[in-house]
C-alpha cells in the first residue's frame, strides 16, 4: 500500500475508534448524566446495574483511540494533548472519579457514602460529555498553531462560544442515547422516566444541532467543501437526520428502536465531523498553512503498515467476543432474576 | 519551578500510584484462575466460596487500576509532547497494541466476572477468569515493551528529525524486554500471593472462617514460594542484561566508582558522588563479577569510566535497588519457613508466623515500587537511553503553573481514592467470605 493510502486508512480507523467510543460509552455517559434526576435508591441502583458489565470495555474505545492517534499520528497526539492541557486534565479527573464511583457506590449501604459516589458518577459523566463536544468544536473550527505545529492559544481560547455550543450538542446527544438504552433495559416507572428524559433531551438536541450546523457554515465554510466534491458523503447527514427524526416517535412505544435511532444519529454526526475534516486532522486557525494533516502528521510507512495489520487482526476478535458478552447480558435489567433480589456484586 | 521538573514529579506520582494496583490484580487474577480450576475439577463448594471472596477484593482493586491507568494513555502527549513527537513512530505502537489486544480482553471479561456469575455457565465463568488474567498479563507485556524500548532502544534509525521504525520485532523484543517482563510479572505473582496469604492469616489469627482461610493460605503459600524462588533466577537474568546493555546503571546499583576485575557485591554502603566513593561499604569480594558475568575475575565497569553528566542519581538508585534485593531475599526466607510449617502441620496454629504473614502484605508492593524506581531513576539522565535526554522530552507549551495545579488535584484525588480503597478492603475483609450485605440495611460511617 502507498503511504497516502495508509494515511487515509488510519484516518478512517481513528474515526471508527472515536465513533465506537461515542456509540458505546455514549450511552453510559448519558445514563450518568441522568443519574441525579431520580431520587429513589432502587432506581439509581438499576441505573448502575444496566451499565455495570459494559462501561469498562466501552471506555477502552477511548483509550485505544488515544493509543491509535499516538501510533499513527504522533504529531497530533503531541500537539493536541499538550495544547489542551487543562481541558484534558479535567477530563482525566472526571473519568477517574467516574470509574471508581460506578464500582464503589453500591458497596457500602450508607447514605452519605452513596451520595458522594452518586455525584461522582453524575459529574464524571456530564463533564466528559461536554468536553467531547468542546474538543470537537475546537478541532473543527481550527486552533492557533505555529509553524512547528505548537498550540499558541490558551485554555480560555478553547472555551469559545462555538465550541461550548458543540459541547451542549454532545451532552444532549449522549443523554438521548443513554435515556434510550435505559428505556430498553428497564421496566415500570423507571422506563417511563427514561422515555420522558429522552424526549426532553431530544427537544434540546434538535435546535442545538441546527444552530451548530448553521454556525459552522457561517464561520467555517471549509467544513462543507468535501460534501460538494463527493456527494456520496451526503449519506452521513442523511443518517443523522433520519435518526433524529425517528427518535421521538420510536421513543413513544418501542423497546430498542429509540436506541437504534439514536445510534444512527451518532454515526451520522461523527461521520459528518470526520468527512468535513478530511484530510485535516488539526486545522490551524487563522493560519491554515500550519495545519496538521494526515500527510504531515503521520508515522512512517512501516509503522502504519504494521499497526494496520495488528488492528485488522485484533479488532474483529474484539468485536466478536464483545458482542457475545453483550448478548449474554441482554434483556431487561428489571426482569432478570438477579436484579429483583438486587444481587449486586461485592 | 520549571515545567520539566514538575512534569517529572507528576509522572512519578501518577505512575507510582497506578503501579500499586496492576501488580496486585495480575497476581490475584492467576490465583483466582487456580481457585476456579479447583472448583471445576472437584465440584467442592468451598472453592467457589474462596474464589468469590477473592474476586470481590480483586474487583475493588481492579477498578483502582483502571481509573488511575486512564492517565497513562494521555500523559505522554500532555506533559512529554517533544518526546512524543520524537519517538511516536515507535512508542505509540505498543500503547495502541495494548488497547487492542489487552484492555479490550480484560475489560470485557471482567464484566462477566463481577456481574455474570448467575448469567453464564460455570465453564464460561472459569473461562472469563482466565481471559481477565490473560488480558492483564498481556497488558503488562505491551507496556513493558514500551518502557524497555526507553531502556534499550532497538529497531530504529534517526531520520527526518525523529526516531523511525526499521524493524518492528527488534523494537518489541529489544534487549531488555524479556528479562524485564518476566521479572515484573513474577513480582505480580508474589504481590497477589502475599496479599491472599496475609488476609488468610488474619482470619486464622481471629479464629474465623477457618476452612476458607486454611485452603486459601495453602494455595497462596505454594504460589508465593514458587514465585519467590523463581524471582531469584529472573532477577539475576535481568541483572545480567543490565550489566551488558546499561553498564552505568549497574555501576550505580552497586555504587562502583572504579572499574575493577573481581568486583565485590555490596551488601551495604552510601555512595557519595562528590567524593567519588562509596562510604561504609560492606561487600562480598568478587561476587559482583561472578553474578554479572559468570566469572569471579571479570571486569566490572565503574562510574568513573562514564562521563560525569551521564551518571544517574546515585543515592536513590543504589538504595532502592538494595532494598528491593533485601525484600526479595526476605520473601524466599519467609515462604521457605512457611512450607516447612505447612508440612509439619504447625502453620495453622503458629501465631507469630501468621502475624508475620499479615504484616508482610505491603512488602511486595514496596518491592515493586523500589524496583521500578531503581530501573527508571537508573536510566536518567536519559528518557531514551543514549538517544534523548529527559529534559528535552518535556512539553514546552504547557505553563508550569498548570502542571502544578494538576499535581495538586491528582494528589488530592489519589488520597481520597486510596482511603476509599483501604476502607473497602477492610470492610470486605471484616464481612468475611460468604456473608453478603442485606439490601436496605443501613449503617453509618
Amino acid at each position: 500500500m502507498t503511504l497516502e493510502t495508509l494515511q487515509a486508512a488510519w484516518f478512517i480507523l481513528v474515526a471508527v475508534l472515536i465513533t465506537g467510543y461515542a456509540l458505546l460509552d455514549g450511552f453510559d455517559l448519558g445514563i450518568g448524566s441522568l443519574h441525579l434526576f431520580t431520587k429513589t435508591e432502587e432506581e439509581r441502583k438499576t441505573m448502575f446495574y444496566t451499565i455495570g458489565p459494559f462501561w469498562d470495555s466501552n471506555q477502552v474505545w477511548l483509550l485505544t483511540g488515544g493509543g491509535a492517534i499516538f501510533a499513527a499520528f504522533p504529531m497530533v497526539y503531541a500537539t493536541v494533548f499538550s495544547g489542551f492541557y487543562l481541558a484534558l486534565m479535567l477530563l482525566l479527573f472526571a473519568l477517574i472519579f467516574r470509574a471508581v464511583s460506578i464500582e464503589f457506590q453500591h458497596l457500602v449501604p450508607c447514605p452519605r457514602w452513596k451520595r458522594a459516589w452518586d455525584w461522582g458518577f453524575a459529574l464524571g459523566s456530564i463533564l466528559p460529555s461536554v468536553l467531547f463536544g468542546v474538543a470537537m468544536g475546537n478541532i473543527l473550527r481550527g486552533i492557533p498553531l505555529d509553524a512547528e505545529h505548537n498550540f499558541t492559544g490558551s485554555f480560555f481560547d478553547l472555551l469559545n462560544p462555538y465550541s461550548l455550543l458543540l459541547g451542549l450538542v454532545s451532552l444532549a446527544m449522549f443523554t438521548m442515547h443513554g435515556a434510550a438504552f435505559l428505556a430498553a433495559k428497564t421496566e415500570g416507572p423507571l422506563e417511563e422516566k427514561a422515555r420522558r428524559w429522552g424526549r426532553s433531551a431530544w427537544l434540546a438536541y434538535v435546535p442545538l444541532f441546527l444552530t451548530g450546523t448553521v454556525w459552522s457554515y457561517a464561520s467555517t465554510p471549509r467544513l462543507f467543501e468535501n460534501f460538494f466534491h463527493q456527494p456520496v458523503l451526503l449519506v452521513l447527514p442523511l443518517m443523522a437526520v433520519i435518526g433524529m427524526v425517528l427518535y421521538p416517535t420510536a421513543l413513544k412505544r418501542d423497546k430498542w428502536k429509540p436506541f437504534m435511532a439514536s445510534a444512527l444519529n451518532i454515526l451520522g454526526v461523527l461521520g459528518i465531523a470526520a468527512a468535513s475534516l478530511f484530510p485535516y486532522l488539526v486545522p490551524s486557525n487563522p493560519d491554515l498553512a500550519n495545519s496538521l494533516t494526515i500527510y504531515n502528521a503521520s508515522s512512517s510507512q512501516l509503522t502504519l503498515t504494521v499497526m494496520l495489520i495488528l488492528a485488522l487482526t485484533g479488532m474483529p476478535l474484539v468485536i466478536l467476543y464483545s458482542s457475545y458478552i453483550y448478548k449474554k447480558f441482554t434483556g431487561s435489567a428489571k426482569t432478570h432474576p438477579t436484579v429483583s433480589k438486587i444481587n449486586f456484586p461485592g | 519551578m520549571d515545567a520539566a521538573l514538575l512534569s517529572r514529579i507528576q509522572f512519578a506520582l501518577t505512575v507510582g500510584f497506578h503501579f500499586i494496583f496492576p501488580p496486585l490484580t495480575i497476581g490475584m487474577a492467576w490465583l483466582i484462575v487456580i481457585m476456579q480450576t479447583l472448583y471445576l475439577k472437584t465440584k467442592n463448594e468451598l472453592y467457589r466460596t474462596i474464589s468469590q471472596f477473592w474476586i470481590k477484593l480483586f474487583a475493588i482493586s481492579f477498578v483502582m487500576g483502571v481509573a488511575t491507568g486512564i492517565v497513562m494513555e494521555f500523559q505522554f502527549g500532555t506533559n512529554w509532547s517533544e518526546y512524543s513527537r520524537f519517538v511516536g513512530d515507535i512508542f505509540g505502537a505498543p500503547l495502541a497494541a495494548e488497547g487492542i489486544f489487552a484492555f479490550f480482553l480484560e475489560s470485557a471479561f471482567i464484566g462477566v466476572l463481577i456481574w455474570g456469575k448467575d448469567r453464564v455457565s460455570k465453564v464460561f465463568y472459569w473461562f472469563s477468569a482466565l481471559m481477565v488474567a490473560l488480558g492483564s498479563t498481556l497488558s503488562a507485556f505491551w507496556i513493558i515493551v514500551a518502557n524497555s524500548w526507553m531502556q534499550t532502544p532497538a529497531g530504529f534509525h534517526i531520520v527526518n528529525g525523529r526516531a523511525e521504525l526499521t524493524d518492528f520485532w527488534s523494537a518489541v523484543f529489544n534487549p531488555s524486554t524479556v528479562p524485564r517482563y518476566l521479572h515484573t510479572v513474577d513480582g505480580t505473582l508474589i504481590t497477589g500471593a502475599f496479599f491472599v496469604m496475609g488476609i488468610s492469616a488474619h482470619y486464622l489469627l481471629k479464629k474465623k472462617h477457618l476452612d476458607f482461610a486454611k485452603n486459601s493460605l495453602k494455595i497462596a503459600l505454594i504460589a508465593a514460594l514458587a514465585a519467590s524462588l523463581l524471582q531469584c533466577a529472573l532477577g539475576h537474568y535481568h541483572a545480567v542484561q543490565v550489566a551488558e546493555t546499561q553498564p552505568e546503571k549497574l555501576a550505580a546499583f552497586e555504587g562502583a566508582f572504579e572499574t575493577e576485575k573481581g568486583a565485590p557485591l555490596l551488601l551495604f554502603g552510601i555512595p557519595d558522588a562528590e567524593a567519588e566513593t562509596t562510604r561504609f561499604a560492606i561487600g562480598i569480594p568478587k561476587l559482583l563479577s561472578w553474578v554479572a558475568f559468570g566469572d569471579f575475575n571479570a571486569e566490572v565497569k565503574g562510574l568513573k569510566d562514564f562521563p560525569r553528566d551521564e551518571w544517574p542519581p546515585l543515592g536513590i538508585t543504589f538504595t532502592s535497588f538494595h532494598l528491593m534485593v533485601a525484600l526479595g531475599s526476605y520473601f524466599i526466607l519467609l515462604t521457605l519457613v512457611g512450607i516447612y510449617l505447612l508440612y509439619s502441620g504447625k502453620i495453622y496454629t503458629h501465631r507469630f508466623y501468621q502475624k508475620l504473614l499479615l504484616y508482610s502484605i505491603p512488602l511486595p508492593f514496596i518491592a515493586n515500587e523500589l524496583g521500578w524506581t531503581a530501573a527508571e531513576v537508573g536510566r536518567q539522565p536519559w528518557i531514551v537511553y543514549k538517544v534523548m535526554k529527559t529534559i528535552d522530552g518535556a512539553s514546552f507549551t504547557v505553563p508550569a503553573v498548570q502542571i502544578l495545579f494538576s499535581i495538586i488535584i491528582f494528589t488530592a484525588i489519589y488520597i481520597v481514592l486510596f482511603s476509599a480503597w483501604i476502607y473497602l478492603l477492610r470492610k470486605k475483609i471484616n464481612d468475611g467470605p460468604g456473608e453478603s450485605l442485606e439490601p436496605g440495611k443501613e449503617v453509618t460511617i
